[in-house]
């Protein structure tokens, strides 16, 4: 994991794979979070 | 009540007191207690109900990012108790280390995540801008925290980012009282007194989303909502 | 009873509110474990970046040339921290913004003196039962400004084409004055670790301030080099970079991103931002963004931009599109 890291670049734009997956990672998280069925459970009222 | 339970009768010629009187309502105290009951009674703090249309994953991510923040706190407790040398001469150390390492990232990506889910609710309507500006405050302060932390690493990362990010601090002229160059003071400003100041911020952040409850959905605002 | 901005209390906030049952500690809980499982996951399998500092000794042995050329630079006051001006001296090299000049209103409240401190005064422990080192600074101190000028200036070209023999620093001869005898010196000083030392300690015991030692180094092409070879470089976005394949500070990307584009890279600017003034500038602009991120609430156009997009539909799918159940039971 010392070994340097691999860059992505595009335009002006240069962004580690570490830093590039880790921001991947969070944006498909937030649109799994907007769609992924919620727990139905506590439908009853309360 | 100590003489009953040790099976002492109290003697007969002790007169029974008069039960006292209430102190007056104008006492500060009193006050002091009527506004928390009114500001967050015990319902809405620990409250056992919320609305149905809390029906969404990107509701979690606030209570994740306090998780991530209670690890953030334990695994520095245990850095800081060890001294700053600790973790680098000891694999336990290291892995102490790396739990702090982790757990500050979780951290931020769900505390982003929490931003985004919030921007996109506009949940500071109906009285609650306070609410969102105490959570950017937040934010920045995470910011400044986390950027101590890697000041206070005593590596080469944190050597370099010592001697790049003092042109910034001193451009502005906060680099005559905030030396990035002197361990000692980031050290001091990284394990004690921003994590004091954070802590109380979210606490404060925390009152303040019990106190007024969750935002109703974009449309409903303030009209009751069937 | 909760009271909010607009003296409604929670209840009446909520009248006709359909609530369901909420354990918030479990929930808190669950949070808890969840995200201790994934620290410690995370922790075992990747560990944390360490790569060790550099030493003024490691410096001085990796690149003896450079050590010496930026000792020279010192002497010379041509180095960055020579050049600096507040908080350290007098050197002129403050940023501004037209009249906005906040990095000279308080003067130099962490006074180095370079020369003197990274080179003269070293030099001058390091002389004691060095006969030749010593009779060497004698020379110097006596002689003048313009005399100790030509001689730094003579030896810095010199250095350029400079070759390291039985661990001194060679250059073609020439008229360097005692400079060859005193940065020979400092350089055993430096390599052997006694100017990490004196940086540190600075006559006292117990110290926590490496504002010395960092200066020094900072101005140094060896430390330029491998920050570069790292990327984490002002030029390559390096603010939100980490050492090894390990994610950075990623929240700092606005930050940094100011530093790759027009006016900050470019020498004339615009509106008198430029990479002059870069730090200055960059730091204004995201206190400027910070504070409009706090103030979102009460900026049109910004605040209205939730209401537009469909996003919130799908968070609150249960309000906008009840199912059948749902609908039944209203």
């Amino acid at each position: 994991m010392d070994s340097a890291a691999h860059y992505f670049d595009w335009g002006f734009i240069h962004i580690s794979y570490p830093n590039l997956l880790l921001i991947g990672l969070m944006i498909v998280l937030f649109a799994v979070a907007l769609v992924a069925p919620f727990p139905h459970g506590t439908d009853r009222d309360a | 009540m100590l003489e009953r339970r040790a099976g002492i009768a109290a003697p007969a010629s002790e007169p029974v007191a008069a039960p006292a009187a209430a102190p007056p309502d104008g006492d500060w105290t009193f006050k002091a207690r009527r506004w928390i009951e009114r500001v967050l009674p015990m319902d809405h703090l620990l409250p056992r109900r919320q609305p149905y249309y809390v029906g969404s994953w990107v509701y979690v991510f606030g209570v994740v990012t306090i998780a991530a923040l209670v690890w953030v706190i334990v695994s520095g407790v245990v850095l800081s108790f060890m001294g700053p040398q600790w973790w680098h001469v000891s694999s336990l150390g290291r892995f102490i280390n790396s739990l702090h390492f982790w757990s500050v990232q979780l951290f931020f990506v769900f505390m982003v995540l929490h931003l985004w889910g919030q921007y996109f609710m506009a949940g500071w309507r109906d009285g609650r801008a306070a609410t969102w500006m105490i959570g950017v405050v937040i934010f920045a302060t995470s910011i400044l925290t986390a950027f101590t932390g890697y000041l206070s690493q005593q590596n080469f990362d944190s050597q370099f980012i010592a001697i790049s990010a003092k042109d910034a601090m001193n451009s502005t002229g906060a680099g005559a009282f905030f030396d990035v160059l002197n361990f000692g003071q980031m050290y001091g400003l990284h394990v004690m007194l921003l994590p004091i100041g954070i802590t109380f911020l979210v606490v404060v952040h925390i009152v303040m989303v019990r106190s007024r409850g969750v935002v109703k959905p974009i449309g409903s605002e303030g009209s009751p909502v069937s | 009873m909760s009271r909010l901005g607009q003296r409604m209390t929670q209840d009446e906030y909520y009248r006709g509110v359909r609530m369901v049952p909420y354990d918030l500690l479990k929930e808190l809980t669950i949070a808890l474990v969840g995200i201790a499982a994934l620290t410690l996951g995370l922790a075992a399998a990747f560990s944390s970046p360490d790569v060790a500092p550099i030493t003024i000794a490691t410096w001085a042995q990796a690149d003896p040339v450079d050590f010496v050329t930026t000792a020279t630079g010192e002497l010379a006051g041509t180095t960055t921290s020579a050049g600096y001006g507040a908080p350290y001296n007098s050197g002129g090299g403050e940023q501004s913004w037209g009249p906005i000049a906040p990095q000279k209103w308080f003067g130099q409240r962490i006074p180095v003196d370079s020369a003197n401190a990274f080179v003269l005064q070293p030099l001058a422990y390091a002389s004691v039962g060095n006969a030749d080192l010593g009779k060497a600074l004698g020379v110097w101190k006596a002689a003048g400004a313009d005399q100790q000028t030509k001689w730094l200036t003579t030896y810095k070209d010199a250095l350029g084409k400079a070759t390291v023999t039985d661990g001194k620093v060679t250059v073609a001869t020439g008229d360097y004055g005692p400079l060859t005898t005193m940065m020979n010196g400092l350089l055993g000083v430096a390599q052997s670790g006694g100017l990490d030392g004196l940086l540190l300690s600075n006559g006292r015991f117990y110290q926590t301030d490496y504002t010395q030692g960092l200066l020094f180094i900072g101005d140094s092409g060896y430390l330029a080099g491998l920050a570069t070879a790292a990327n984490l470089s002002g030029s390559q976005w390096g603010m939100m970079n980490e050492t090894g394949q390990y994610p950075g500070q990623s929240w700092l990307w606005l930050y940094t991103m100011w530093y790759q584009v027009w006016p900050f890279t470019s020498s004339t600017g615009f509106l008198g931002l430029s990479a002059h003034n870069a730090d200055l500038g960059v730091v204004f602009l995201m206190s400027v963004l910070t504070v409009a991120l706090a103030l979102v609430p009460f900026i049109p156009g910004l605040r209205d931009i939730p209401r537009w997009l469909p996003i919130h539909r799908m968070i609150w799918r249960r309000y906008y599109t009840p199912t059948k159940n749902a609908a039944a039971r209203t």
